[in-house]
């Protein structure tokens, strides 16, 4: 992804809620999008499948998939690629699935339309699917209906729809936050399993940095629509370089430390149309300098990860 | 126990989810009875907070309402502050009132816990208003201000909608409406759950600050190990109706470092013991952050899908 | 829902405060730019308003009081409009078989058709958002009850609804009594055949609502369920019902039309649109047309100035409720 933008026009004027931001995925690596309600990172994950609804409006920079440009295709070439080589796993299992057909109908509908295979072995193939993806006494299970599965089951059968193509890529917008905790854990294993087995990469944007420590190879911390420090996880998670990270880490309560206080950033994520010049972050960080209300800082290398900040800790200037 | 604050002796609540007579007599289907608390003893004493915790259904959201009255229990009996405000034996109707006035609830979804029609200042006024008519409208207008200043919010929110406000802040006018007739206990129903992590971090501390600072106890329920953690002295553990564990949040957590694979675990626990190695970086770090990793299914009895005992 | 006075607190009775800045926001939101912005609406709501100026000082601006006998003069009778041969002086619209001005009955049967249709569709808003109300939070029996109260009544026409209370009002009282109170026995009728809509949007926004936390939250601080109703569930649950009651008085007027075309409604003394178009129907194809088309005219463009009004609000309210 270079550079990639994405414009809400409204009434008041063009908003911009995802601004410039660049990233790579590499193959087989998982990538967390982390970030709190109104970083845009949802609005990436869309951008990337080409699914950002309007009046929502992709506005400039690059989307490459394997080498290839994908922005700019015509909608039936996009077709072709999600599915066969982007796949998608959405928050809210009860609405991914149509409650009108079986599962295995919809399994089979997707097989048929990315693989050169007959009824016969789509329906064989999305019993494998099943199988691998958890899913006991799966030849029967084929005819059930969305409704006769448990909110983790359901996630599977989602998770086995956005694999059934083997795609090289897929995107999980919040896949656990709508399950149980004890669910959550299951799917999480689940994702990195299939991930290890078929070398498939994945874009998985949370807000729960739980779920990022334990799926992800490398971690990416949104806010207010740029990427504000990227790296490996552990890097980010125990040794945050940008002041926003920082303050993300530190707030987040422990099942193993007692602390008296969590550490609280003020104030709150500015809204589309009141982002601050320069750092967009500086009106609610502790170690803001002159240079961070006029100058807009790039990410660059603060240690093992890069960070857009002047005062990150690390920093060699 | 006589200076337990809020006692629950076993309460139990069972929800009638028949389907219709007709379909009943039709099909000659049974009726269904759903036990979703089946006998809950629990004591809260002055100033402590009590977590509660278990997966959705696991009758902990119950619990909540029936404490606070939203729903009456079928059995056992619930006394707070010395007053049998539910249950056998109950006081009449104007004790029951008087009593519940130390007591409030805040919910989970900050969007529709504020009536969307009406201000800031009419919504934390409101329990003053409902329980002490004769008021006058200015000593409430200052009681109003000295709320949202509690709170961290402005003077000048009070006449503002709660769509003017982030989730976070309309979680403080929340506490604030509950803190209005100085309660001396709030039953907190999954307060966080719904907010950004930066955002619960202020509200959980703003919460211990007003427990120091008014010496309120806290009913706390979540789903989150970590809050829960954090914020109870001691947790209770509910699972299909009833509670299963309840012990001092240190006691409860601290098997969680040495954790070690047990009966009816579905072997992650094993990864998990056979991860401490080389790579314990990594599975520290989500055992520190990720409440995915429960301490729970340790304690719950090896359950088989689709069967609900609780019928 | 009127405030009892100074004394009580408002609770809930935010709306009152500040009428006029409330007046401001509501233009310069999001309903204020789409009206400003809609050339029908605008259109409509010019119309509706010189209509309802006509109507309601029809008194001081008509020409003529057409019902003061003393002043009509049999010898104008059957007058032709202005612009046609044969006019008389000062009868814009020309006069009917008794020398009444056409263009002040109009404005004084205006007044008569936009009262009973304001008044009944109050009547019937008022009840059906009560019941409404009921239905839904209370749920069970009582739900059950009015809902098959309210099918039953779906059942028959209301204009046969209508006809059979005024029916009934007739046959109690007295002959010369039913002159005085016709009118209130027609709103009474076209309010009760109508109330029924009200209830069932009412009702199912209830039971959406008190789902909803903040009414859990209200019922924990010991609000009574009445007083739930009135201040957290009515202010949420009235959109639709403005929508409705738009359109609604459209159809009232319609209805009332109706029943006095039919010699059911207005007594003729204080004759509506209707009745104007239903006396003038004699006289249509002797060739004195004016007598029946301009009150018809009248009538038509009303109520459609109403409903496509109603229809826009419809459409810009429908966003936010979303």
């Amino acid at each position: 992804m270079e550079n990639l933008s994405v414009d809400f026009p409204t009434r008041h004027g063009t908003l911009r809620a995802v601004h410039e931001i660049s990233f790579e995925i590499g193959e087989g690596e998982v990538l967390g999008v982390v970030g709190e309600s109104g970083a845009g990172k949802s609005l990436t994950g869309a951008a990337v499948i080409g699914l950002v609804d309007p009046p929502g409006v992709v506005a400039g920079g690059k989307v490459k998939l394997a080498g290839r440009r994908i922005d700019n295709l015509p909608y039936e070439a996009m077709r072709r690629i999600r599915g066969r080589e982007i796949g998608a796993v959405f928050q809210d299992p009860l609405t991914s699935l149509n409650p009108l057909y079986t599962i295995g109908r919809q399994l089979v509908e997707t097989i048929r339309t990315h693989l050169p295979l007959d009824a016969a072995q789509a329906r064989a193939r999305a019993i494998e699917l099943l199988e691998e993806v958890g899913i006991s006494a799966a030849a029967r299970r084929i005819d059930h209906y969305p409704h006769q599965f448990s909110g983790g089951m359901r996630q599977r059968v989602v998770i086995a729809l956005a694999i059934a193509a083997s795609p090289k890529l897929i995107i999980a917008d919040e896949p656990t936050t709508a399950l149980d905790v004890s669910i959550q854990a299951q799917i999480i294993q689940l994702m990195k399993r299939l991930c290890r087995d078929h070398g498939t990469a994945v874009m998985l944007v949370t807000h729960d940095m739980g779920v990022i420590a334990e799926t992800a190879n490398r971690v990416a911390v949104m806010y207010a629509g740029r990427i504000v420090e990227i790296g490996p996880v552990a890097d980010v998670i125990h040794r945050p370089a940008h002041p926003y990270t920082v303050g993300l880490m530190g707030s987040i309560p422990s099942i193993v430390e007692e602390r008296e206080r969590l550490t609280q950033i003020e104030g709150a994520m500015p809204r589309l149309d009141a982002v601050p010049g320069g750092c967009a972050y500086h009106p609610r960080c502790a170690r803001a300098i002159e240079r961070c209300r006029r100058e807009r800082p790039e990410l660059e290398a603060v240690g093992t990860t890069r960070a857009a900040c002047w005062v990150a800790k690390g920093r060699s200037r | 126990m006589s200076d337990a604050l809020l006692e629950l002796t076993d309460v139990a609540r069972t929800f009638d989810v028949s389907p219709p007579w007709l379909d009943r007599a039709l099909e000659r289907k049974p009726r269904a009875l759903l036990k979703a608390v089946d006998g809950v003893s629990l004591a809260i004493t002055p100033g402590e907070t009590l977590g509660l915790v278990g997966e959705s259904g696991c009758g902990k959201s119950t619990v909540a309402r029936l404490i606070v009255g939203l729903h009456a229990p079928t059995r056992g009996t619930i006394r707070f502050g010395g007053v049998v405000v539910a249950g056998e034996g109950a006081a009449d109707a104007a004790a029951q009132r008087a009593a519940r006035r130390a007591m409030q609830m805040i919910f989970q979804d900050p969007y529709a816990s504020l009536n969307p029609r009406w201000r800031v200042a009419d919504i934390v006024a409101e329990p003053i208003r409902a329980r002490a008519l004769d008021t006058p409208s200015a000593a409430i207008a200052a009681r109003v201000d000295e709320l949202l200043a509690q709170v961290g919010l402005a003077a000048a929110d009070s006449v503002k909608y709660p769509h003017q406000f982030s989730g976070g802040q309309r979680q403080r006018i929340s506490i604030a409406r509950a803190l209005s007739t100085h309660p001396r206990f709030l039953v907190c129903d999954e307060p966080t759950s719904a907010l950004d992590v930066s955002v619960q971090a202020q509200v959980l501390n703003l919460m211990r600050e007003l427990q120091r600072r008014l010496e309120l106890a806290y009913l706390f329920i979540s789903h989150n190990l970590a809050v829960v953690h954090h914020i109870a002295d001691r947790v209770g553990v509910m699972y299909l109706g009833r509670i299963v564990e309840l012990s001092s949040t240190r006691r409860l957590f601290a098997d969680v470092a040495g954790c070690h694979p047990g009966p009816g675990d579905d072997g992650e626990g094993a990864n998990r013991g056979r991860r401490r190695g080389p790579e314990s970086a990594r599975p520290a770090v989500g055992m520190r952050i990720s409440p995915a990793l429960s301490p729970c299914e340790r304690a719950l009895p090896p359950r088989s899908p689709g069967a609900d005992p609780r019928r | 829902m009127s405030d009892p006075g100074v004394r009580a607190p408002a609770v809930g009775r935010v709306s009152r405060r500040g009428v006029g800045a409330r007046l401001v926001r509501a233009w310069s939101g999001d309903v204020g730019w789409s009206f400003r912005h809609s050339p029908v609406a605008i259109v409509s709501a010019i119309v509706l308003g010189v209509c309802l100026a006509a109507a309601l000082f029809a008194p001081w601006i008509a020409p003529t009081n057409p019902f003061d006998l003393k002043t009509l003069n049999l010898l104008d009778a059957l007058a032709p409009p202005a612009w046609l041969p044969g006019a008389r002086p000062g009868y814009l619209l020309g006069t009917d078989d008794q020398g009444r001005d056409v263009l002040s009955a109009i404005m004084f049967g205006a007044r008569i058709s936009l009262l009973v249709g304001i008044a009944s569709v109050a009547l019937a808003l008022v009840a059906g958002v009560a019941l409404g109300l009921i239905a839904g939070y209370a749920g069970g029996k009582i739900d059950a009850l009015i809902m098959r109260v309210a099918d039953v009544q779906l059942s028959f026409p209301a204009i046969l609804i209508a006809l059979l209370i005024d029916g009934v009002a007739r046959a109690l009282l007295p002959r010369d009594a039913h002159a005085s109170v016709a009118l209130f026995v027609l709103i009474f009728a076209i309010g009760a055949a109508n109330w029924v809509q009200y209830a069932r949007t009412v009702r199912g926004g209830t039971m959406v609502e008190k789902n909803k936390e903040y009414v859990q939250a209200a019922r924990v601080i010991g609000v009574s369920p009445l007083g739930i109703m009135r201040r957290h569930l009515l202010p949420n649950v009235m959109g639709p019902v403005l929508v409705l009651a738009t359109i609604n008085i459209a159809t009232a007027v319609i209805t009332e039309a109706t029943l006095s075309f039919l010699g059911v409604g207005v007594p003729p003394t204080e004759p509506s649109l209707g009745t104007l178009i239903r006396v003038g129907n004699d006289f249509l194809f002797s060739g004195e047309w004016w007598i029946t088309i301009f009150p018809g005219a009248a009538l038509v463009i009303m109520v459609l100035a109403i409903n496509l009004l109603g229809d826009w609000l419809r459409d810009a309210l429908n966003p936010r409720l979303r």
